[in-house]
């Protein structure tokens, strides 16, 4: 059980400046997990915790002790990787006792540790079988019972389930989430898979280009990305953006506006969006918050599309749509007849809207 | 940097499990590379780089078996160029690498596209092909000699019998005839390396692809030529240089046969660096003789590998 | 495949093979026949009448006793076996560790090292062979299985090294990260799970080391002196031939005899030695 704090950590191999100033505090207990897209430098920060790659600067503390320089043998740390790493000349048994019989524990405790893990996992049945005469979903757990039977300070995860078909990965992430609220060890884990982040996170750690973007529970990414990156990272299918101007009628009220798109903003939006009028700026709408306007919606928060593409789902219906000179999807209601090359008026939910400064891609 | 130490100051370091020294340093991989390495740099330092340098220092001076000698300078490799079986040794090491070389691949591509079918047997078939080439070459080569055996060759019978000659061929008493005998033993020899490893070429091309150029309309022999034949080129470049290589530094095959004779007729590098250096005596001359090679086998290696390298990122 | 007509098979498939297999193998048929047909049978003018070249109606064993009771041979052939043990034991080891280091260490030097160790791979014997000989002599090895047993390594190494670091690259880099973690040295995650899963890769190695060595030819040839210490190859053919006069009988059953260690080893270990022979030239 521990914290792992991570500190102005940087990394930078061949002349590439993989991590940049990442700090990071995970409290005991806690479910992290780092997500961002391949090369963003969350899995390089994975392996510097481990102590698989050298630290280029900065410092990593475990339990509150700096390990900078310590090898990962004597780190106390266990990890699950993302082709299992399963030792193929061992069976499942022997797999699982080898970080013991490394730190020299006894025959008899080596043995109630591996039973129990086994059980825990309901593999009690494949002790004897070499990893090849396995399914993905049987390595899958021995690599997490390897991992338990240390009864390690941290578990880290190095995309584990991004082997497996989309059934199993949903099966064993509600097995990942059982364990860790049985054990409570600290976890940190690595995905690119967003849906992944925000089912087992306690909290996450978008990242990109090696730069922490934001931190923060599941719902706080969702509804209140730091930036335009996280917004369209978090949440699927993703955010849709459109370039608009914001300009001032008469009356002081504002409006986005684009070719296609001529909607009023609400006044909580307005005030934080007022001086930048005559500016460019990002607008997001989730395709969620989208639907097909209906006549008592008014006529400024509504827009003209043209039906591209329909993908229906059977919970809902997916239709890409263009809107003046951009692409947009929405997620309406899979009672919707819509065809391809049909005309549509699509209604917003105002309440949700984000905008995103022009240069800068923050949020405003 | 200096933002942290203000705030790690009250941080300790974690100490690790105590252990041997021994055990810490090899942790580090620069250490632990030295160690795995240390011994095969030893053995090869000793028996590969020294006597390579000695080489060149035996070659510089006219040292004999017993007797040091003294500083020459180039005089044996002048010596060299002035020697007409030197020079026959030369030529028949070109002649006798480039004939066999070109045999040795012809019929070990024929060879390996005949075992790339599927039949019975063709685990055993592959099995016993390859024996010419795991047996002792000296032991094998015995017995072809005794089937070039001037008096009792059973090629020579045979021949007779088929009405083909009516008086006996010397295969390896006639000079002309010997430098062919030699050939054939060495093409002999070398199919089935050919063969095996182009067939392990052969098998790593996808099959889909043949069907593919089937369905385009390939006919078998453009399908190999389109096809097969550069996806093949690699591993044949591959083997062709280890081939080359070991057959320009042949040694026992003539050596037993014929023993570089009739007249020098078979005579090759290595056979004569012997018989000056070993046989003669003559220390220097024969270590001047064996570096000759070098420069040859140097152009071989870089030029194939050069070639090897761009064949392969093509 | 594509099957043609009937004959078609037979013309390019059947004859062929057929044709190549023969040739391969004759020699050896040749040799067997050899090694047991009487000397009365065996120098007969190849013109001469009624003469069965491929068959012997007396076989006897004559040769064979000669060769075992009035010669070295079966001191050659432990002698031979010795040396190729030890080459072979000492190779592995050095091109494990070697392998090792090289396919998965990152220090500097590390290609430049690579590049040589290919390099001294192609070196041939037969260039070093006369400086070599001083330098066995000056260590005082000569006339002495170490002078074998030492410098075979030179050509083995490279070979054992090449075909294991192809191995080693081939084991993903995570099974040792993780024994590691799991609390072992790099040393133990080496020996504990890099070397047992590359198994296969050190049999092939271990197999075609043991066939080159028994090989070999010209260092033993140049190396030793004495009939008792000289190996398989070199006593065939200095000891059983005198002055001109070759003992063909004797010859035969020599290279016979001499060939079977190598051909049972082969033998239970093909697909291990196809594989080394395939590795090594992939690399």
């Amino acid at each position: 059980m521990a914290r792992v704090v991570i500190r102005d950590l940087n990394k930078t191999f061949d002349g590439v400046h993989a991590v940049k100033d990442v700090n990071l505090e995970i409290n005991d207990k806690e479910f992290v997990v780092l997500v961002g897209p391949s090369g963003c430098g969350k899995t390089t920060t994975l392996r510097m915790v481990a102590g698989l790659e050298s630290i280029t600067s900065g410092q990593i503390l475990i339990a509150d002790k700096i390990v900078n320089e310590l090898p990962p043998m004597d780190r106390d740390i266990a990890m699950v990787f993302q082709n299992y790493a399963l030792y193929p000349h061992m069976n499942v048994y022997d797999n699982m006792a080898f970080g013991l019989k490394m730190r020299r524990f006894g025959r008899a405790e080596i043995d109630t540790r591996v039973k129990a893990a086994a059980e825990i996992l309901g593999i009690q049945a494949q002790l004897q079988r070499k990893p090849r005469q396995l399914s993905g979903g049987q390595r899958q757990r021995v690599a997490l019972g390897r991992a338990i039977v240390r009864h390690p300070k941290v578990f880290l995860f190095d995309e584990p389930l991004s082997n497996l078909d989309a059934k199993l990965r949903v099966q064993m992430r509600v097995e990942i989430k059982k364990i860790h609220a049985r054990l409570g060890t600290t976890a940190i884990y690595v995905t690119h898979d967003q849906i992944e982040a925000m089912t087992l996170g306690d909290r996450v750690v978008v990242m990109r280009d090696g730069v922490v973007q934001q931190v923060g529970e599941p719902l706080e990414l969702y509804n209140a990305p730091a930036n335009r990156f996280v917004a369209g990272f978090i949440g699927s299918p993703a955010m849709n953006f459109a370039t608009v101007t914001i300009a001032a009628d008469a009356d002081g009220l504002l409006w986005a506006n684009n070719e296609g798109i001529h909607i009023k903003l609400p006044a909580e939006v307005a005030s934080r969006l007022r001086k930048h009028v005559g500016e460019n700026v990002t607008l997001g709408i989730r395709p969620e918050d989208l639907r097909v306007a209906s006549s008592s919606d008014p006529a400024d928060v509504a827009f003209d599309a043209t039906v591209e593409v329909v993908e229906k789902l059977g919970s809902e219906i997916l239709l890409d749509v263009k809107v003046g000179p951009s692409m947009m999807a929405a997620a309406v209601e899979p009672t919707v007849l819509a065809k391809v090359r049909d005309q549509l008026r699509l209604a917003l939910n105002p309440d949700r809207l984000y905008f995103f400064d022009g240069p800068t891609q923050a949020a405003i | 940097m200096a933002v942290s130490d203000v705030t790690t100051t009250s941080d300790t370091y974690a100490g690790s499990v105590r252990r041997w020294p021994i055990t810490r340093l090899l942790e580090d991989e620069r250490w632990l590379a030295f160690v795995l390495l240390l011994p095969t740099m030893v053995l090869l330092g000793l028996f590969i780089a020294y006597p390579f340098v000695k080489g060149v220092e035996l070659s510089v001076t006219d040292a004999k078996v017993g007797v040091p000698g003294n500083f020459v300078g180039m005089q044996n490799f002048v010596v060299l160029l002035n020697d007409s079986i030197f020079r026959v040794a030369v030529w028949n090491t070109v002649v006798y690498t480039a004939v066999t070389t070109v045999f040795k691949l012809a019929l070990g591509l024929w060879l390996a596209l005949l075992l790339n079918r599927n039949f019975k047997g063709k685990a055993l078939t592959r099995a016993f092909i390859l024996l010419p080439f795991i047996i002792p070459t000296v032991l094998s080569t015995f017995a072809w000699k005794w089937m070039f055996d001037p008096t009792f060759s059973v090629i020579n019978w045979t021949l007779f019998r088929l009405g083909l000659i009516s008086s006996r061929i010397n295969w390896l008493g006639d000079p002309n005839l010997a430098l062919i005998s030699v050939i054939v033993v060495n093409i002999w020899r070398g199919v089935p390396f050919y063969a095996i490893s182009l067939l392990a070429g052969l098998q790593t091309i996808n099959p889909e692809l043949q069907d593919a150029a089937a369905i385009d309309g390939a006919k078998p022999w453009q399908r190999f030529w389109y096809v097969t034949w550069p996806l093949l080129l690699p591993v044949t470049l591959v083997v062709v240089l280890f081939s080359v290589i070991q057959t320009f530094a042949d040694f026992q095959l003539v050596y037993v046969l014929t023993g570089g004779g009739p007249a020098n007729a078979t005579q090759l590098f290595a056979t004569y660096a012997y018989q000056v250096g070993v046989g003669t005596g003559l220390l220097s001359q024969g270590a001047a003789i064996s570096l000759a090679m070098f420069p040859v086998l140097l152009v071989v290696v870089i030029v194939q590998l050069l070639y090897i390298r761009r064949v392969e990122t093509l | 495949m594509i099957e043609g007509a009937k004959w078609r098979r037979w013309a390019f498939f059947y004859i062929p093979l057929g044709a190549f297999i023969f040739t391969l193998l004759f020699p050896f048929y040749w040799m067997l026949v050899t090694a047991v047909r009487p000397d009365s049978e065996l120098y007969r003018p190849w013109n001469a009448p009624n003469y069965a070249p491929f068959w012997t109606a007396h076989p006897t064993l004559d040769h064979i006793t000669y060769l075992l009771q009035e010669t070295l041979f079966s001191t050659w052939m432990l002698n031979t076996l010795l040396i190729s043990v030890a080459a072979t034991l000492i190779s592995l080891f050095c091109g494990l560790l070697a392998g090792y280091a090289l396919s998965r260490l990152k220090f500097r030097f590390a290609g430049m090292l690579g590049t040589a160790i290919f390099i001294t791979y192609l070196v041939p014997q037969t260039l070093l062979f006369i400086p070599l000989a001083d330098i066995v002599r000056n260590f005082r090895l000569g006339d002495t299985p170490w002078a074998l047993i030492l410098t075979y390594p030179t050509f083995l190494i490279p070979f054992c090294t090449w075909l294991l670091m192809g191995y080693f690259k081939a084991i993903p880099r995570e099974l040792e990260e993780c024994a590691r973690i799991d609390g072992a040295t790099r040393w133990q995650a080496m020996i504990h799970i890099i070397f047992p899963i590359a198994v296969p890769g050190i049999l092939s190695a271990g197999i075609f080391a043991f066939t080159l060595s028994w090989n070999e030819f010209i260092y033993a040839l140049v190396f030793l002196s004495s009939p008792t210490e000289k190996t398989v190859s070199v006593g065939v053919t200095s000891e059983l031939i005198r002055g001109d006069v070759f003992y063909w009988g004797s010859l035969m059953a020599g290279a016979l005899l001499g060939s079977i260690p190598v051909a049972f080893v082969y033998s239970f270990f093909v697909e291990y030695y196809v594989a080394g022979l395939t590795g090594a030239v992939k690399g």
